[in-house]
């Protein structure tokens, strides 16, 4: 059984995007409700990472056999200015679909297994990530036309 | 004779329920002029607070020389309050701005009008070149008439094409329109004022009516008074007058921690789900969003509120009986949760209260969203602020077209492409230097806004082309390129929209103090230079004057929740206001919305798709769209989360700031009239008499009150406020201090730029400060003693008192009290069910 590698991811994608989420909102103060609600939906992820808990308890999590691709391990830094916002505010974006998806797949399995606690967990908590990635989509969209035409 | 200062409410005219409000006329002229003296009587409404009180102006030898309320009217049967009969006649004179300014060499000299137009045209002709459109921004008020908010949205929307316009209404009504938004699909106000005058219980939310609409609180006080009163309940940090009669009336008193008002509505939601106070068949037909309220306020049990909120359990029990249980139920919401942490969500829960309990659209069951000024549903229609003309909604292409095919010009010209700017958006894009070209017009913004010494780092920003418009030379003028006078209430003619929806005309009784002009004109002659042209090249802006104006206004609101197609000049003309929609099938205008419990949420014509009420995410189309609203209301709330400033051990208190009776806003005009500036002259900082004590001040003691980001300084009040929270009154800033020592008096020198994520109203009430004493007082705080700043021990102080010789009169039953407008079973602009309401039941 393949599903402990998908544990694992969502519980290490998890991890990453809250702390995106905390240096997002450290590194843009100037923008407050980008520093405010970062810090929130960081705390939101923590919870979602909590939750994972006995799920990882069941199913263990194994590191994952495939070579990784695509390099979502999180921000490094944060960049500054109208266009820095915007990158950041991107990140995380592809942060949250990787994590998006990855409760999906899960969310699969979980079905496929009749497992109804996992199938509880799944269902309550990619609901709030939907809701981080509506947020960030709504900012991004704010954000992108004075970013890309006027800003100095 | 009368001395409304001291006595802010008049007389009572005790009524029952079910019953019309008498009729009390109050007048007041100036001193030594009699009624015989007056030569004309001019209609208008008052403009000091978003009441909306009928009036009309005296008029003697060209100037204006008192005023008297209008009997006849819905709103106000006859009554002003003390800033209308003090303050709203006085401004013609004195200290005005009579010719435009330009700046030379650093310093602002007079020049003739073709010289400050010229200027402004060729900055913003040189932007428009260079960077577009997003270079513009445009940052108006909630005190200008609904014909000139409408003349700059379609300068701004469809000449331009910027979509950085907002108001001073994001910092006073945002939330309203929000949360009316998220429940009822579209902005509209669901009540009367009519419902204080059947209801069985009234809620205030936040808010200090007896102080913010006096006109309205004499109604309350006049059923107080009456047989079968009606129970309070106040929640309010402050032992407000309002809170007063909560326990008078047999209700209750409310006093959470400023910031908490979230965890509080959604303690009382659950207590309404979990006592059984739901009428089940309203909320199966009329609403949507059901079981995810309930799970989401289940954890907000009484205790766990109490502790969040530090209120006592069972008070909230017992509000919340009072609400399940009374028969007819009115609320109202104001600043207190407007311009409060998670802001539109707990003021949607209110909706929710109604909703849930299907109290909405009969006499005496409604919700009042109430607005900080007169003209700010105004700015709201008619697309000066934040939403587009009509309400229509920027994502719903069809309403692009409708509008640019009103207006003759490219869809693609009006931008749509995210939520017009907000205010607090548009500051942040002039601080980042993205727009440098910014035009404000009857707003104060350097004594307003949060977080001033901030602001005035914006404004004084060297590549910034700043043009103030205004009356009066105020704090915000001192950093103009160009400054232009402008013409004021009682010197030019218009409508404006008050709270309930009721529209009143505004005419012109005297001509403006030297070459001032009317805001629509300026406007206008800005829209001629710039040549600003439709698709077929003909000029844009296609009316000249006030009443042609309005006549374009009302065919862009035809068919549309906010129809204004039934009214004309003439129909406001001699008799009452007249609440919108009015239309043809509705000549006499909708007392209440909603009466069927059919909302306008249809996705045809709904002014939103909605948000998620913590993050402020915006509804996909698709996803709203799936569920099907089909005329039903939205069941909306969010979690409770911390407001972003908590208090620490650095920062031990929560600030919070507000007005008092005897101003207006930053005073321009309320601190010109001798009676208003003689009650209220001065800033002071108010604290509990539990706090004081801790800080070993005494009334009067000079204290400083310091955040992360200013401070201010004052003589103290030992009031009656909850321990822990220091109020400071918000009117006071620099204009009047010359000669002073510099003190910083402003309470923004220390509120924070946050606001709520979905209305996008700033926090001013929830700021972490710290409070030092300075200084042994020279005699008591100068805080009126009539109002919620009254102090503790009523002894220490001397009453606060108006001119006893003063020519104010209250003339009651000297008229029959006026009809009301009919409620329409359905309401106008809304489409019907496509599934019947008896097909939606469980």
């Amino acid at each position: 059984m393949h599903l402990p590698v998908y544990v694992g991811l969502l519980d290490s994608s998890l991890r990453s995007l809250a702390d995106a989420f905390r240096q997002v909102s450290d590194g843009h103060g100037e923008e407050p409700d980008v520093e405010y609600l970062c810090g929130v939906l960081a705390g939101q992820v923590d919870e979602q990472w909590e939750a994972l808990a006995p799920v990882i308890r069941r199913y263990g999590e194994n590191r994952e056999h495939e070579p990784e691709r695509l390099h979502a391990t999180g921000l490094d830094s944060t960049r500054s200015g109208g266009v820095g916002l915007l990158r950041d505010l991107q990140d995380l974006y592809m942060l949250g679909s990787f994590v998006d998806m990855t409760w999906t797949v899960v969310g699969q399995a979980a079905q496929g297994l009749r497992d109804r606690e996992l199938l509880r967990i799944v269902q309550t908590h990619e609901q709030d990530t939907s809701r981080q990635l509506q947020w960030l989509q709504t900012r991004i969209k704010q954000a992108a036309p004075q970013a890309l035409i006027a800003a100095k | 004779m009368t001395d409304r200062i001291a006595d802010i409410w008049g007389q009572r005219t005790p009524y029952a329920r079910d019953t019309a409000w008498p009729v009390r006329l109050d007048q007041h002229l100036q001193e030594g002029v009699s009624e015989s003296d007056v030569q004309h009587w001019v209609q208008s409404a008052c403009v000091l607070c978003s009441n909306g009180c009928a009036c009309d102006i005296a008029v003697k030898d060209g100037r204006m020389v008192g005023v008297r309320g209008r009997g006849g009217d819905v709103v106000n049967h006859g009554r002003l309050g003390p800033k209308g009969l003090y303050g709203s006649w006085q401004w013609n004179g004195r200290d005005r701005l009579t010719r435009p300014l330009i700046r030379e060499h650093g310093e602002l000299v007079e020049t003739d009008w073709n010289t400050a137009m010229d200027r402004i045209v060729q900055r913003s002709r040189h932007l428009l070149d260079e960077v577009g459109s997003s270079s513009h921004g445009f940052y108006t008020s909630g005190q200008l008439f609904l014909e000139e908010y409408y003349t700059l949205g379609v300068i701004g929307k469809a000449g331009l094409g910027t979509p950085h316009m907002d108001g001073n209404t994001r910092l006073c009504t945002a939330t309203a329109a929000a949360a009316m938004k998220e429940s009822f699909g579209s902005d509209g106000q669901p009540g009367s004022y009519t419902d204080i005058d059947s209801c069985d219980a009234l809620f205030l939310f936040g808010h200090n009516m007896a102080e913010t609409q006096t006109v309205l609180w004499m109604r309350v006080l006049d059923r107080l008074h009456g047989p079968d009163r009606p129970r309070i309940v106040a929640v309010d940090p402050r032992r407000t007058k309002v809170a007063d009669a909560a326990v008078e009336s047999g209700g209750v008193h409310l006093a959470p921690l400023p910031g908490t008002n979230l965890a509080l509505m959604n303690g009382l939601v659950n207590q309404l789900i979990t006592q059984g106070w739901v009428d089940e068949e309203y909320v199966s037909a009329h609403t949507l969003g059901f079981e995810e309220l309930a799970r989401t306020v289940e954890p907000y049990t009484a205790e766990k509120v109490g502790e969040i909120c530090r209120v006592p359990p069972d008070d909230l029990r017992r509000a919340a009986e009072i609400f399940g249980t009374s028969e007819r139920v009115l609320s109202t919401v104001l600043q207190g949760f407007y311009q409060s942490h998670q802001a539109t969500a707990s003021s949607c829960q209110v909706n929710n209260l109604h909703l849930l309990r299907g109290l909405l659209g009969r006499p005496g069951c409604g919700v009042l969203q109430m607005n900080g000024q007169p003209t700010a549903q105004n700015t709201r229609e008619c697309g000066a602020d934040g939403d587009l003309p009509g309400f229509r909604n920027w994502e719903n292409p069809n309403h692009i077209d409708q509008l640019a095919e009103l207006w003759n010009v490219d869809p693609l010209v009006i931008p749509h492409w995210a939520p017009p700017t907000h205010a607090m958006q548009i500051w942040r894009y002039v601080e980042q230097g993205s727009i440098d070209f910014l035009w404000i017009s009857a707003t104060n913004p350097a004594a307003s806004m949060p977080e001033l010494p901030r602001i005035r780092n914006i404004l004084g920003r060297e590549e910034l082309f700043l043009v103030v418009q205004d009356g009066f030379p105020n704090e915000t003028t001192e950093f103009a390129d160009v400054v232009l006078p402008a013409a004021m209430w009682g010197e030019k003619q218009g409508t404006f929209t008050n709270v309930d929806r009721t529209v009143h005309l505004s005419e012109k009784a005297v001509d403006p103090p030297g070459a001032a002009r009317s805001d629509l004109d300026i406007f206008l002659d800005y829209a001629r230079r710039m040549d600003l042209r439709d698709r077929d090249g003909e000029p844009l802006v296609t009316w000249h004057d006030p009443e042609s104006a309005f006549e374009a206004w009302k065919e862009c609101t035809r068919g549309r929740p906010c129809d204004y197609t039934g009214l004309s000049y003439d129909k406001l003309r001699g008799g009452s206001g007249v609440p919108w929609p009015c239309n043809a099938e509705n000549p006499d205008g909708s007392d209440r919305l909603y009466a069927d419990g059919v909302f306008p949420t249809a996705p045809e014509v709904c002014e939103s798709y909605g948000h998620d009420l913590l993050t402020g995410g915006a509804t996909p189309p698709t996803n709203y769209r799936a569920d099907r609203p089909d005329g039903r209301a939205f069941l909306k709330t969010a979690e409770y989360t911390p407001a972003p400033e908590v208090p620490s051990e650095e920062y031990p208190y929560v600030c919070t700031t507000g007005r008092t009776v005897y101003h207006f806003h930053t005073r321009t005009k309320t601190g010109r009239a001798a009676q208003l500036r003689t009650a209220a002259p001065e800033p002071w900082v108010e604290l509990s008499p539990g706090d004081a004590e801790a800080l070993d001040v005494a009334e009067g003691d000079l204290v400083r009150v310091e955040s992360r980001r200013g401070a201010m300084e004052a003589p103290a009040r030992v009031g009656r406020g909850r321990d822990g929270t220091v109020f400071l009154p918000f009117h006071y800033g620099y204009w009047d201090t010359a000669g002073s020592d510099g003190q910083s008096r402003a309470a923004n020198e220390l509120t924070q730029t946050e606001w709520d994520p979905v209305s996008k109203q700033p926090l001013f009430k929830v700021s972490a400060v710290r409070v030092t004493k300075l200084a042994p007082g020279r005699g008591c705080a100068p805080a009126p003693t009539t109002t919620a700043s009254a102090p503790h021990d009523p002894a220490a102080v001397p009453a606060t008192r108006g001119d006893q010789g003063s020519e104010t009169r209250e003339d009651p039953g000297v008229a029959d009290p006026p009809g009301r407008a009919p409620t329409p079973e359905h309401t106008p602009g809304v489409p019907q069910p496509v599934s019947p309401h008896a097909a939606r039941r469980r």
